[in-house]
């Protein structure tokens, strides 16, 4: 008894998540591996309209009369320039009282529909198909319009994703082209000082407003503005604060002194800076928007360091108070510790985000300026190249990274997540 | 308070040169805050051509704590004798620099004369405040530390409410000026309240009217809608599976959920572009509507999950004695109990569908069926002024905002509901 019931138990619990399963497996899970598949193969992003074969219709010869002849040309090629299209055939709808006169022998009439088999054709293949047709009283009784019809052609054409071709050519492209290792160097920059910033901030957040005071409230709703805005309001916004022309930051900057002169905070790879008769050069633009992503998700670690410092049982700060801590004590050996475990798991999780963000360098900078991302280069590589494989390519070396993080993630997280 | 208390205790002479020495730092670099903030709202908000005159604002300071630490009476200044001396202040910088302070060119009735006042009482109050319940006569670490934190306090609030309140207030400002106004004084964001309505909304006419975001709210709604109701179904039904029935691979499945979740969403975008083109869904709603649901449903799943663990499994089970199903259950005890995680989870989906840019940017092409983000592109491709492009943020911004205050508690619920124990 108890067995069935537990097996009915599993049948139900099965359905119940199937659909999750089946949506998650479906647009989460088949594309990695399809991600995979793609990276190994010659696409192109114009290969994904697949090749087929196009027709006009046009009237030749117009019948005056009865026993006059119809003559209509179909005008056809195949739309690809290098794949060879399968059984293609052309069927149209034919006005009543006209007789096929043309001795075509792929072509056969039944009834009012025309239909022809083309055979295979070669990529850039054309061909003008003129056919004639002799017509009776009837055509001119039913005053039908030739071409009120549009002729349907059909073909098979081979699935550039689903068949066998591979090659390694995207890999060799990618690892080998200069790009590759800046990029890998500006992400992993990026993602840590991203990551870091954002806890900081994060942490100063909580501890201004881990006291009671009216407004707190609202305070608490205000420093959310920033992680709960769309992306793209206030990466805009961002990039016009900034403008080197008409910012408000700029102006400002110059206005109280702050800035020598307006700087294109967003635009402006490197800065040259004198320190001790030292010069450096400061990545620019690459510190801009690592800023903006400390300022974007610090309400993220605020949110879930407040409510771990409001769990922090008092006793221990009274107990502190008696031994004579001074309110920085208090911070570094009761506060951090108890901290600890949430600031790990908070810089793991931002630290994967992080790296998987593209959103918000693309819509700052696109990447210029030396903030080119792995995320930002897979869209580079397959659609502004316009070369899928390679982005595809670029997408499983992300995704490897990603995995040795993860992998790292799950051994060290806490228990019980 | 028990340092205080114990620091009260040891109470001994009002001042002394150290501690008048901590109370004028205290006020000179109180005193700068405030001046330095009034400078920057002066010529942000109303366009007055001001400096920070810093060397004024630490001496007036320093004088202000010096006399703050002066009048201390046991352990704080009286609240009088606070106010004489901020009004004391704003009286000399007055008459110094007859009625133009910080720089101004003109006699300004709110930002110069009324504006002073104000700002060195709020000086000298902070300074009161920085200063309170402390033994001013000993150095001693607990003070020093003390005092070194409050002050990191007041920097750290004046900080972070510009960072969190300013860019927001540059998006609504600027999407209510020209391109004239804008270029003429970019460190002006006042408002100008001296024009018909009509001129001062022109950006939202054209964005909403000329550029159709209102069918893009409409779009972003029915998406973002139908993402949570899906969402929410198959959340429901997946969470109530893994807390409650027992079957084969339950942990394994428990711990893999927000795996998904750390999936990085350029990895599915090109295969997702390619199956999706090839299929004819790439360019349509029902296409957005697959994928977003997929990328919420395991943080969906994972924080009902968290929440059906707390519910009492009795009633459940009494439920069950009486004879009812499963899914009965679920519909009529485990749903009626989970209003408030319903609504956090809803809300949460609801944040993350409206505000998604990388599906809506790759996959729609057609005008007719862009979301708001989407929409948001399309204007910043064109040669549109930035007056029009900041009214389109403020419209995708503005209805998030509204429902983020109006039901903050649920939606603060639902980003901690990831289930912080660690």
């Amino acid at each position: 008894m108890r067995g069935t019931l537990a097996a009915r138990e599993a049948r139900l619990a099965f359905f119940m998540l199937a659909p999750t399963f089946i949506i998650v497996f479906a647009i989460v899970l088949f594309p990695v591996i399809a991600n995979f598949w793609i990276s190994f193969k010659p696409v192109e992003l114009g290969d994904l309209r697949p090749p087929a074969p196009v027709v006009r219709e046009r009237i030749r010869e117009t019948p005056q009369e009865s026993s006059d002849t119809l003559r209509i040309r179909y005008q056809m090629r195949n739309s690809s320039r290098d794949v060879t299209l399968t059984t293609v055939t052309l069927t149209d709808n034919l006005p009543t009282g006209v007789t096929l006169a043309t001795n075509e022998p792929r072509c056969e009439v039944q009834g009012n529909n025309l239909s022809c088999n083309l055979g295979n054709w070669e990529g850039g293949y054309r061909e003008n198909l003129e056919l004639d047709f002799t017509v009776d009283e009837s055509f001119f009784a039913s005053a039908a319009d030739p071409l009120a019809t549009v002729p349907n052609i059909r073909a098979s054409a081979p699935n550039i994703l689903t068949n066998f071709v591979f090659t390694l050519a995207n890999f060799r492209e990618v690892l080998s082209g200069s790009e590759f290792w800046p990029t890998l160097r500006i992400t992993l920059y990026y993602t840590i000082f991203g990551t870091i910033g954002s806890i900081l901030l994060g942490l100063f957040a909580a501890q201004l407003l881990n006291v009671k005071f009216a407004g707190q409230g609202i305070m608490r709703g205000l420093f959310l503005f920033p992680y709960v805005a769309p992306v793209i309001a206030v990466a805009f916004t961002w990039a016009f604060l900034l403008d080197p022309l008409s910012g408000s930051v700029n102006a400002l900057g110059v206005r109280f002194g702050v800035l020598g002169e307006a700087v294109n905070f967003l635009g402006q790879r490197n800065i040259d800076i004198n320190l001790l008769g030292l010069k450096l050069q400061f990545p620019l633009a690459l510190t801009t928007v690592i800023l903006f992503e400390a300022w974007r998700y610090f309400p993220f670690a605020f949110l879930f360091i407040l409510a771990r410092f409001q769990a922090i049982p008092q006793d221990m700060y009274e107990a502190a108070d008696v031994d004579g801590a001074s309110p920085l004590q208090k911070f570094w050996w009761i506060t951090l510790p108890q901290l600890v475990g949430i600031l790990s798991t908070l810089f793991l999780l931002r630290f994967i985000w992080t790296f998987n963000k593209f959103d918000d360098i693309f819509l700052l900078t696109g990447g210029a300026a030396g903030t080119k991302t792995l995320t930002v280069q897979v869209y580079d590589q397959a659609f502004a190249l316009a070369d899928l494989g390679a982005g595809a390519a670029v997408a499983v070396i992300l995704f490897i990274i990603l995995a040795i993080f993860m992998t790292i993630y799950f051994r060290y997280a806490p228990e019980g997540e | 308070m028990a340092v205080a208390q114990d620091i009260a205790k040891r109470q001994s002479l009002p001042y002394s040169p150290v501690g008048l020495l901590i109370a004028a730092l205290i006020g000179a670099l109180a005193t700068t805050l405030v001046v330095a903030l009034w400078s920057i709202l002066a010529t942000v908000l109303a366009g007055i051509n001001t400096s920070i005159p810093l060397f004024w604002a630490l001496l007036t300071g320093a004088a202000l704590g010096a006399g703050i630490g002066l009048l201390r009476q046991e352990r704080n200044t009286s609240l009088p004798a606070t106010l004489a001396l901020g009004l004391t202040a704003a009286i000399l910088w007055l008459v110094f620099t007859a009625l133009k302070p910080l720089g101004m060119a003109a006699v300004d009735i709110f930002w110069g004369v009324i504006a002073t006042p104000i700002s060195f009482v709020a000086a000298a109050q902070l300074t009161r405040y920085g200063l309170r319940e402390l033994n001013l006569n000993k150095i001693h670490r607990d003070m020093l530390e003390t005092l070194f934190l409050r002050m990191l306090r007041a920097v750290g609030f004046s900080f972070f409410l510009s960072i969190v309140v300013f860019p927001f207030y540059f998006m609504v400002a600027s999407s209510l000026k020209s391109r004239v106004e804008m270029l003429q004084d970019p460190t002006f964001l006042g408002i100008n309240l001296q024009q018909s309505l009509a001129d001062l909304f022109v950006g939202y006419r054209e964005v909403l009217v000329t550029f159709s975001f209102w069918r893009y709210i409409g779009n972003s709604s029915f998406v973002a809608i139908v993402t949570v109701i899906i969402t929410l179904i198959l959340a429901v039904l997946g969470a109530y599976a893994v807390t409650r029935l027992q079957f084969p691979g339950r942990n394994l499945l428990s711990r893999s959920i927000l795996l998904i979740y750390m999936f990085p969403a350029i990895v599915l975008v090109i295969p997702l572009y390619s199956i999706f083109t090839q299929l004819g869904l790439r360019d349509t709603l029902p296409g957005l509507l697959i994928v977003y649901p997929a990328t919420t449903l395991p943080v969906a799943l994972y924080m009902l999950r968290s929440y059906f663990q707390t519910l009492p499994k009795d009633l459940e089970e009494a439920g069950m004695i009486d004879g009812s199903s499963r899914l009965g259950v679920i519909w009529r005890i485990t749903l009626p109990l989970s209003l408030p995680a319903l609504a956090s989870v809803g809300l949460y989906v609801f944040m993350i569908a409206w505000n998604e840019f990388l599906f809506a940017f790759m996959f729609l092409d057609t005008p007719t069926i862009f979301t708001l983000s989407r929409g948001m592109v399309g204007l910043n491709s064109q040669e549109v002024p930035r007056q029009f492009l900041m009214a389109g943020a403020v419209i995708v911004t503005l209805p998030i905002m509204v429902i983020f205050f109006w039901f903050e508690k649920y939606l603060v619920g639902g980003l901690t509901a990831g289930g912080v124990k660690g």
